[in-house]
């Protein structure tokens, strides 16, 4: 069964006769379309099996990742109970190498990156745009199945005999082979990427060509909201890291099991080989679990400070350089191997710092003067700012050989992944679930529960990674088991520990929010933030297929200037190639 | 769509350029294997879009000065539920299984797959869409 799709209809730019309008919390025409324009279809268990909708697939993501972000989380935990004392054993050795095996993989492979391309970026893309859904909503949901499957192949590595994967998630060579690594769980976790990888290619695909194609018209590229442009570049970066990545995944299997030697040295190999191949995936994807969640904040400072955005063509050429970089430094993993060019990669990671620092500098400046509101969205946003700055410094750090030879395999080189990723993949990605989450259920979260949520988060995140950085410069190294008492390490062990369980117990506020606003729903409105984007033109949640009209797109914030038409001229700051009064045969016509 | 052109072009031109200078630097042949790959990802599209721009007319998306109006119409087929992908999703998962847990499970694997491929195709035969 298909459906033949037409454009959504055309609106007059005036709002005459809508008081509502013009002041905080405007609302879209969304509100007085209906409800829903019904769609014939099944509901329920078989909906969530065979739906093709990218909003249905996007929330199916989100819960998945989600989820499996909470696994774990608990994991870690109890990797941080184990190393709250000396000599301590809440675990086995065995159990706590799978233990960090598996909560990096989760977190890594399984939440940051899904949740963004998968979840939001599926739902929220092809609504910034004025899409109808995605470009191939079959490969949509197979995309989801792949990955589906893939989270359950690698958890259920705790299931058979020998125990999960327990050789890191990097999987270095010659650790991860048959020999060291025997058992079913490693191989479950390598076939586990092979799924998660396709899952993510077939999105990246799905991505460009909706961006591509799948636009309204007068949505030129550089009108797109910088979260759609992010999540073309990070799309871009899937389809250059994630090949590299099943090519390694397949090699190591037929290392383990067809007889050949491609990583090992006794049959002529090189287990270098692995960590060139292994990073030169893993360095891009640092930036494709970062660059979605600058989107997602980049769309929240504008809309929270009543500014636009501060320096739009300087984001986006900020996030392209940052991609592009970030694909030429992955030996800087590599540094104390002794086989890499260290001046190559120390200059390429040194330079990613100039991009990020004008992404810094434009989002302190849409900030600058802005009337700030410090809703949830906001703070989370502004929390991702402290955070990722600290992660990010720290990382120029390790970009210097000489640094990098005295931290490399330190508890040095865990604060500083941990406070990247915990400020991309946690703050900003609840910025951006507090954001959108109105827009895909049609009610509100609460503020309070919300600001409990951040406040505590944040107090526990310092709280728990400052001292890592300390123990690190004390020389403790990353994935110990255990350590000893006269090592001195114990009081910072003890300090970690209690901001672990403060950063986990934040997420009960999360939960109470969640039920909260559940059980007793404040509706949203198409638009309950007055935010920019076509997004909140729409419907909340959007009718199947997202639009029944559009407004005129005439700048990168389209549904402000439909809301605002007195204030639009303020934020065009480009002029028009022709006034709108003259024939439009003069524009863009192929010579 | 030449805006789309030239960000692939540009990024496969980076990338040969990064390529050479990591090749004539190190002389490490895997990065730059890699290096080479991701030029060609950027530049075979590229190309094709660069020729492409060349030789369509502007579309409505490339048209700062466009209208909803001027779009009225089709914007194209798409395909309803569907509950082939999710036995196609199943069928992969039950592919790679086969290479951990031994080749008794080939033949579930193998039906879910060709059975996930044969109901998408006749699907979409009777939907007219791809």
């Amino acid at each position: 069964m298909t459906t033949t799709v037409e454009r959504p209809e055309p609106l007059t730019p005036e709002p005459a006769g809508r008081p509502d309008a013009h002041g905080p919390g405007a609302h879209g025409p969304g509100d007085a379309a209906p409800e829903h324009v019904h769609h014939e279809g099944p509901s329920g268990i078989v909906n969530w099996l065979t739906s093709t909708d990218h909003k249905v697939i996007g929330k199916s993501y989100m819960i998945t990742s989600l989820v499996l972000f909470f696994l774990a989380g608990v994991m870690a935990l109890v990797i941080r109970a184990q190393l709250m004392e000396p000599n301590s054993s809440v675990v086995s050795y065995q159990t706590y190498n799978e233990l960090f095996t598996m909560h990096g993989s989760l977190m890594l492979y399984l939440f940051a990156g899904p949740f963004a391309f998968g979840g939001l970026a599926n739902y929220i893309v092809p609504l910034q745009i004025g899409a109808p859904d995605m470009a191939f909503p079959r490969l949509n949901a197979l995309s989801y199945w792949l990955y589906l499957g893939g989270s359950i192949t690698m958890l259920s590595g705790f299931l058979v005999a020998g125990g999960a994967a327990s050789f890191g998630w990097v999987a270095y060579a010659p650790l991860s082979n048959a020999t060291n690594s025997p058992g079913a769980g490693a191989d479950l976790w390598l076939m586990a990427l092979a799924l998660t990888g396709f899952s993510a290619i077939f999105t990246g695909v799905n991505l460009v060509a909706t961006i591509f194609y799948l636009r309204a018209p007068g949505m030129t590229m550089f009108r797109m909201p910088i979260f759609t442009w992010n999540m073309l570049v990070t799309a871009i970066l899937i389809l250059i890291a994630f090949p590299v990545l099943f090519a390694a995944v397949v090699m190591l299997f037929c290392d383990r099991h067809f007889g050949t030697h491609i990583f090992s040295v006794q049959g002529g190999g090189s287990p270098i080989l692995w960590q060139q191949l292994f990073w030169f995936f893993g360095h891009p994807e640092v930036y494709i679990l970062a660059l979605p969640y600058f989107g997602m904040v980049t769309e929240v400072f504008p809309v929270f400070s009543r500014k636009p955005l501060f320096g739009y063509r300087g984001m986006v050429f900020a996030t392209m350089s940052i991609a592009a970089l970030s694909t030429g430094v992955w030996a800087h993993h590599m540094f104390t191997t002794g086989v890499v060019l260290l001046p190559f990669f120390s200059l390429l990671s040194y330079l990613i710092a100039v991009p990020t620092g004008i992404k810094f500098f434009n989002w302190i400046g849409t900030m600058w003067r802005g009337q700030i509101a410090f809703a949830v969205p906001m703070l989370f946003s502004i929390g991702f700012l402290f955070a990722f700055l600290m992660g990010g410094v720290t990382g120029v750090l390790l970009a210097s050989p000489p640094i990098d030879f005295m931290t490399h395999d330190t508890y040095f080189v865990v604060a500083h992944f941990h406070q990247v990723l915990v400020g991309t993949a946690v703050f900003a990605a609840f910025a951006g679930f507090y954001y959108w989450y109105p827009k895909m259920f049609g009610r509100m979260l609460r503020e309070s529960w919300g600001k409990l949520h951040f406040w505590s988060l944040f107090v526990g995140f310092w709280v728990c990674y400052t001292p890592q950085y300390l123990l690190g410069l004390h020389g403790m190294p990353r994935r110990i088991a255990t350590y000893a008492p006269d090592t001195g390490w114990t009081t910072l062990n003890v300090v970690s520990t209690i901001g672990a369980f403060i950063m986990g117990a934040s997420f009960l506020f999360f939960f109470v929010n969640l039920v909260v606003s559940w059980a007793r729903p404040v509706p949203a409105g198409s638009n309950p933030w007055d935010g920019h984007t076509l997004e909140w033109f729409t419907s909340s949640p959007p009718p199947h297929h997202n639009y029944t009209h559009l407004p005129p797109i005439r700048s990168e914030r389209p549904t402000w200037d439909y809301n605002h038409p007195e204030h639009r001229t303020v934020i065009t700051h480009r002029a028009p190639a022709v006034p709108p009064d003259q024939p439009k045969e003069l524009t863009g016509a192929p010579s | 769509m030449k805006v789309e052109a030239r960000i692939l072009v540009v990024i496969g031109i980076f990338f040969g350029i990064i390529a050479l200078v990591y090749w004539f630097t190190s002389y490490e042949d895997a990065g730059f294997l890699m290096l080479i790959g991701a030029t060609g990802l950027g530049l075979f599209p590229g190309a094709y879009y660069l020729w492409w721009s060349h030789h369509m007319k502007p579309r409505l998306e490339d048209d700062p000065t466009a209208t909803i109006e001027e779009g009225s119409g089709q914007i194209g087929t798409f395909p309803g539920s569907s509950i082939w992908p999710f036995i196609m999703g199943m069928g992969a998962t039950a592919t790679v299984l086969t290479f951990v847990f031994g080749l008794w499970l080939a033949p579930i694997a193998g039906a879910l797959v060709l059975s996930a491929l044969i109901g998408a195709t006749v699907e979409s035969r009777r939907g007219g869409t791809i």
